[in-house]
């Protein structure tokens, strides 16, 4: 049996954002009314999910300075995208610390400008055509995962009559089961668009929402090259049960 | 560290990142060629059956339904399923005939829908030795959705399996119950199995917590 054994902590649903979250007009229209279902015996059909260890990526998935080109003959300076080059790293672990190698990290962003190339984004900031905004990794035997990219601008969209965006990327991490499965958003240290941003109100707990900041770390910077923000990633915790159920 | 025996157990443990809306242009990160973007060297697309794979080869599609009555023409959605005899193959590898795990987005345009090109689940065994009848776990991703929405699809043809799948039973309202059931059609040769995933209002589909 692949579940023999196994469980994970529970989602708490009071630190996550409800469903329906007014203020983020979109949520109205598609949240559940009705209570969700709690499986009270997960079954291996929740406690197994994807590995990835397997998939071809290429040489630059994970570094979006290099990544995207609308003119593959441009070379150095000429082909790399406008804006602050930043290294995003940090660490994925379960809720008891323990790291979690090998998973999928995915994330993607708009660019400096705040515009994301996407057949359904018209805003007037101008497409790069030296980023495309995506980008993928595993992490590591300890845990740790790496990109390298420009920091994304904030922008403008239809919620309030001004609401903007906090400059953000958004992150996707698999985690050792369908369980343990979340797609989050970075934010920056300090941004004075956090507070007042509908969609990071959405989460009632204070403390939540710190655990979605980046942190500037000069430590692993890189002189006269680019800054570096941390962003660890906590997924749910996995439980032994020692004792048979009966 | 903390001193042993003296905090709540609770505080012994980091909480989980909160969870944020995947947003409109998710297909950026997860679905590039719904973007407009150009594919990488390999993609976690919908094709979760090649023709070689063992099973019965189906389709399965759907649409997503908000709390108006409008299609949600930005979804996306994440498959997880047993192979043909009803074990999961978490190796994720394009190599394969068959993988567990897919993606799929509704279209921007048109009718709509989403689509998976798979084989029918087996019927899946649970640890207690309950069996329960062959379904594909589905998670919901979309602007509007703080934190994905988690179900499950089972096979109408299935009558008997369904009848005492342990997880349906434990759905209170067998009224609800039949938001997981998948209708079977038959068009061009194939057979395709439909499920509409109503998001909020009548016929809101059953969604879980794990």
């Amino acid at each position: 049996m692949q579940d023999d054994n196994k469980r994970f902590v529970e989602r708490d649903r009071n630190w996550h954002p409800p469903a329906y979250a007014p203020r983020y007009k979109t949520s109205v229209a598609r949240s559940p009314r009705q209570s969700l279902v709690s499986l009270q015996k997960p079954s291996v059909s929740e406690l197994t999910g994807p590995d990835f260890r397997h998939l071809r990526m290429g040489a630059h998935d994970n570094d979006l300075l290099l990544n995207f080109r609308e003119n593959p003959a441009l070379e150095g300076q000429a082909g790399l995208p406008i804006g602050e080059r930043m290294i995003m790293f940090g660490r994925v672990v379960d809720q008891f610390g323990k790291p979690v190698p090998h998973t999928l990290v995915e994330m993607w962003q708009a660019n400096a400008g705040g515009r994301y190339r996407h057949k359904k984004d018209s805003y007037l900031a101008p497409l790069d055509p030296n980023f495309g905004g995506v980008g993928r990794c595993l992490t590591d035997e300890q845990g740790w995962y790496r990109f390298r990219t420009i920091k994304p601008g904030p922008y403008p969209w239809p919620n309030d009559m001004n609401s903007w965006r906090p400059a953000h990327i958004h992150v996707s991490v698999i985690g050792p089961s369908i369980s343990t499965r979340l797609i989050t958003q970075m934010y920056f240290e300090g941004d004075p668009l956090i507070p007042i941003c509908p969609i990071v109100q959405t989460i009632n707990d204070p403390d939540a929402v710190e655990t979605m900041i980046g942190r500037l770390d000069m430590s692993r910077s890189n002189p006269m090259d680019c800054l570096a923000y941390r962003f660890d990633l906590v997924v749910r915790g996995e439980l032994q049960t020692y004792f048979e159920n009966q | 560290m903390k001193q042993p025996n003296t905090v709540p157990s609770s505080e012994l443990m980091l909480r989980e990142t909160a969870s944020q809306t995947a947003g409109p242009y998710v297909h950026i990160g997860l679905a590039l060629d719904v973007a407009g973007l150009p594919e990488r060297e390999e993609e976690i697309w919908n094709q979760l059956a090649k023709p070689e794979a063992e099973g019965e080869h189906i389709e399965v599609v759907g649409t997503v339904i908000d709390g108006n009555g409008d299609l949600v023409r930005d979804a996306l959605i994440e498959a997880w399923q047993a192979n043909a005899k009803g074990e999961y193959q978490p190796e994720f590898d394009l190599q394969k005939p068959f993988n567990s795990f897919g993606r799929t987005a509704t279209t921007a345009s048109g009718d709509s829908e989403w689509t998976l090109h798979t084989i029918k689940p087996g019927a899946v065994t649970r640890s207690d030795g309950k069996v329960m009848a062959p379904h594909i776990n589905l998670a919901i991703f979309a602007r509007g959705i703080n934190i994905h929405l988690q179900t499950r699809l089972y096979f109408e043809d299935e009558t008997r399996a369904n009848a005492v799948c342990p997880v349906l039973n434990a759905i209170e309202s067998p009224v609800r119950r039949q938001t997981l059931i998948a209708k079977r059609e038959e068009a061009d040769g194939k057979i395709r199995y439909r499920l509409n995933i109503r998001l909020q209002g009548e016929g809101e589909t059953v969604f879980f917590d794990f």
